[in-house]
């Protein structure tokens, strides 16, 4: 039988390879166009899992500080972004720990909630719903959503959803099995969509609104 | 199908990586069950919105202050 080759098999040299190639000759230069190039995404990445802004901060340049020093680990047969997200998610957990004192941090924590497993509402939403709030106020709903999934679940979600990884990619990064990954996934994705229903549903008929127009509401006796 | 073996598909279904008779099966059952389909219509909207809107930004000062303290930290050899 024959088998279907997925695109992650591919050969062909990604263009980071080049620029890892030519720091590692010397060239700082070319670590500067890395770093211009990831790192929006490692500090998102950051964020998504401390939760903390200057923590964000302090992860995404000792990220890219780690990933120079340790370049000559890095092994060409990987993607240079994929490894730099798994630095970033470990310094992550290790800035976490020391926020907690010590405490084991890990993204297996929070996971025994079977919350938002099963949907439970089935209202629809109203077509584009997040242009019924300005872009701070959709911000707000979108971080305060995310941010109350179980930290396992929430890391999921960022690398594979918002970030783009693959699921492959998702598991190497955190160490996790594919089907662990894919299990977390599918109950991110159904918690927060849950959750953002509550904002997003189509409202029922309004009622009895005061000062609305009155041309078709003249029901008033 | 039933609403359950819906749901296990869910992802494949989203991330477009199930074989045509499934999802021709899966279709089917949508169109029965308005409850399913609201689900994945709401899930696959869920993602888009994530991917689409910048919730955590990093602001152009900042982001140059990081990249400089970054650059200036590697070219002395961290």
């Amino acid at each position: 039988m024959s088998t279907i080759q997925s695109i992650a098999g591919q050969n062909e040299q990604h263009p980071d390879l080049a620029l890892v190639d030519k720091v590692r000759a010397g060239d700082v230069s070319a670590y500067d166009e890395l770093v211009r190039k990831y790192e929006r995404q490692i500090f998102r990445i950051a964020q998504h899992i401390t939760q903390n802004r200057e923590d964000a901060e302090d992860v995404m340049q000792d990220a890219f500080l780690k990933a120079y020093e340790k370049l000559d680990q890095f092994q060409g047969n990987a993607k240079f972004y994929t490894w730099l997200v798994r630095i970033a998610v470990n310094e992550s957990l290790m800035r976490l720990r020391k926020r907690r004192t010590g405490k084991m941090v890990s993204i297996d924590e929070d996971l025994k909630t079977e919350e938002g497993s099963v949907p439970r509402d089935f209202a629809d939403w109203a077509p584009n719903p997040e242009q019924n709030y300005n872009q701070s106020e959709l911000a707000e709903i979108l971080r305060k959503t995310i941010q109350g999934l179980p930290q396992g679940f929430r890391v999921v979600f960022a690398l594979r959803d918002v970030e783009g990884l693959s699921t492959e990619e998702t598991a190497e990064t955190l160490g996790l099995s594919v089907p662990a990954v894919k299990s977390r996934l599918l109950r991110a994705r159904l918690q927060l969509r849950e959750r953002l229903s509550r904002y997003f549903k189509r409202k029922s008929a309004p009622a009895a609104p005061s000062g609305t127009d009155g041309a078709l509401a003249p029901n008033k006796g | 199908m039933t609403c359950t073996e819906f749901l296990e598909l869910l992802d494949d279904l989203i991330d477009d990586t199930v074989s045509a008779p499934i999802r021709s099966e899966i279709e089917q059952h949508m169109r029965k069950c308005g409850h399913c389909e609201v689900v994945f219509n709401t899930t696959r909207k869920t993602i888009e919105i994530y991917r689409s809107h910048e919730i955590f930004d990093l602001p152009p000062d900042l982001r140059e202050r990081l990249h400089s303290a970054i650059m200036a930290r590697c070219k002395r050899g961290c």
